[in-house]
């Protein structure tokens, strides 16, 4: 029984990561073409990665969208998230459903729906709509992770804070927010790594002469098919998996996920 | 508003839609007083308490604190303690910060601020934890905290909710002489909010006993206890045993007069188990259940008036189950009210 539960194990796991290293084996490749096995190897690739100057451009498109968006959807999430747990919200859940919505819905129906309606309509820059959607995008993780760590702080304890003489705004900096920092940090992370890879929302709003990188990467693959794109993957794939990784030491990020 | 009165609840009303929490409570607390709010749960002290604090806006009626009307005055500036039942501690703070937390926001800092808070610890029995988080500390410690935390700041009025209701039996008893010598030592005002009699009466100058949102009775510890005034407050104090009378007669268990004669003015009575006298007198019953408590064997007659319990020392034998008794309920030592 041991085995068989062994074998499942490893299967599983050369299922999931399988691919990847297959991935990470191409991109070291000093061949000219995407192909496994790869043809001899060399670091080439990985240098060509930063020489293409869309990727830089976009690369800073991606990492300002991800950061900036983030921040937004904290700013308009936490304080949703407070309001649902500390007092009885009118169509309470219907609400909460609807901030659910941009992870329900189809990124491709959302990315439509935002470029017919939010976009065109208020004639927005590429950069502003890709900001409008990825903080609606971003908004239904702050208020669940954010959420999970405010259900488990005790309501009374900001009574005890406003009865020593705090305000009411006080007693949420001076003892609601340390408390609740971790999952502020844990929302901020997911939300950062979720904009950063967005695809088919985004697809819809870059435009001419902006882009967010995995939406060049997805142009360039289908012009060229080097290594470098290999490359570039495997980066990204292991820049995310230190944060997640920092994240889930430093906070336990698998406590609100 | 009688010249005694330190703290004036008038007229006090809460509700919440249609359903009334509290419904037009007066009384009153004298300053350095520690009046207990005694009842069961959802009878309305907790949310009493939460007026008073200033948590619970009231629908109608007014809270006067020292002479000044503090019905719309917010919480923090109502100079009110509150030690919570679950202590409410602030978790990311060490003890020393969560004790000095109401003295910073009043300004205080350096040498001051460490003395008063050593002073506050020291008196609570909790010097050498300052440093302690919440979470390092057993539930005894903790309250002991909360309740440092709270008279540090010299509030003009101290309410406790059911403080000692997360203790082990041990403790609690420790705790409560505790809370009595803190309240003598600073001569606080204190309201205490309990469902449990035995503390309310063990601390208490006075009990104000609530049911269903109203006040049933107040008085002394041992005016609640020997004399209650309603049903309620009998059944509450231990008078289990509660016997209508009609025209100078028992009723029975279904409501009907029995033939067993009761010559007095007052249509209720009741009696603690204790005070039936078990063996003789002129209602016939049978022994339906018996309960051996160590120092009494306690027993549920089946009589015409219902089931009577009644207590009698161990020491005076056992009455096996089914046999036929007679027993007393001698009026001297019932409770009597309209």
């Amino acid at each position: 029984m041991k085995l068989i539960g062994r074998t499942l194990l490893v299967a599983q796991l050369l299922f999931l990561i399988g691919p990847l290293l297959l991935l990470a084996l191409t991109a070291l490749s000093a061949g000219e073409t995407l192909e496994f096995p790869p043809d001899g190897l060399s670091l080439r690739w990985m240098a060509r990665v930063f020489e293409i100057e869309s990727f830089r451009a976009s690369f800073m498109t991606s990492l300002l969208v991800a950061v900036a968006s983030t921040v937004f959807s904290l700013l308009l999430g936490l304080p949703a998230a407070y309001a649902f747990s500390r007092y009885t919200v009118p169509f309470g859940e219907a609400i909460r459903l609807f901030l659910s919505s941009p992870i329900i819905v189809p990124g491709i129906v959302v990315g439509l729906a935002l470029l017919d309606f939010v976009v065109v309509p208020f004639a927005l820059d590429p950069i502003g709509a890709l900001l409008v959607a990825h903080t609606a995008l971003l908004i239904p993780y702050s208020v669940r992770v954010v959420g999970a760590s405010l259900a488990g702080l005790r309501v009374d304890i900001e009574e005890a804070a406003v009865l020593l003489g705090s305000t009411r705004l006080g007693a949420f900096r001076s003892v609601v927010l340390p408390n609740i920092q971790n999952g502020v940090m844990a929302a901020a992370v997911l939300g950062f790594i979720t904009s950063f890879n967005q695809v088919p929302v985004s697809l819809f709003l870059t435009g001419p002469g902006v882009s967010t990188l995995p939406i060049d990467m997805l142009a360039y693959v289908e012009a060229t098919f080097d290594p470098s794109m290999a490359a570039l993957s495997v980066m990204l794939a292991v820049l995310s998996l230190i944060i997640v990784f920092a994240t889930e030491r430093l906070l336990g990020l698998s406590k609100y996920v | 508003m009688s010249s005694s009165a330190y703290l004036t609840i008038r007229d006090l009303t809460l509700s919440y839609g249609a359903s009334v929490a509290v419904a037009g409570l007066n009384f009153e607390v004298a300053n350095g007083e520690f009046v207990s709010l005694l009842g069961p749960s959802g009878c309305g002290k907790t949310t009493t308490m939460r007026a008073i604090a200033g948590l619970l806006q009231p629908s109608a009626g007014r809270i006067f604190l020292g002479g000044e009307d503090i019905t719309r005055v917010p919480p923090n500036k109502r100079d009110i303690g509150l030690v919570f039942q679950s202590y409410a501690l602030f978790p990311h703070l060490s003890v020393f910060d969560n004790v000095a937390f109401g003295l910073k926001l009043k300004g205080m800092r350096g040498g001051e601020l460490t003395r008063l808070v050593d002073e506050a610890l020291a008196s609570v029995g909790l010097t050498g934890y300052a440093k302690r988080l919440p979470k390092e500390l057993s539930g005894g410690q903790q309250q002991r905290v909360a309740l440092a935390r709270s008279i540090v700041v010299r509030p003009r009025l101290l309410l406790l909710d059911e403080p000692l209701s997360n203790l082990d039996a041990r403790l609690r008893v420790e705790m409560r002489a505790e809370l009595g010598r803190l309240q003598r030592d600073l001569k606080l005002t204190m309201i205490y909010v309990t469902h449990d009699q035995s503390e309310a009466l063990a601390l208490s100058d006075r009990v104000v006993v609530m049911n269903k949102g109203r006040i049933e009775q107040v008085g002394s510890p041992g005016d609640i206890y020997e004399r209650p005034q309603t049903a309620f407050v009998a059944q509450f104090m231990g008078f289990e045993n509660i016997v209508t009378v009609q025209a100078g007669r028992a009723c029975g268990r279904d409501g009907a007069l029995s033939d067993i004669a009761m010559d007095v003015p007052f249509t209720t009575l009741a009696w603690r188990p204790a005070a039936v006298v078990l063996g003789g007198g002129p209602i016939p019953g049978t022994i339906r259940a018996a309960a051996y408590l160590g120092q009494s064997i306690e027993y549920l007659v089946d009589t015409p008036l219902g089931i009577i319990k009644a207590e009698t020392p161990a020491s005076a034998g056992r009455v096996s189950l089914g046999s036929e008794v007679r027993i007393d309920l001698p009026l001297e030592k019932a409770a009597s009210f309209a």
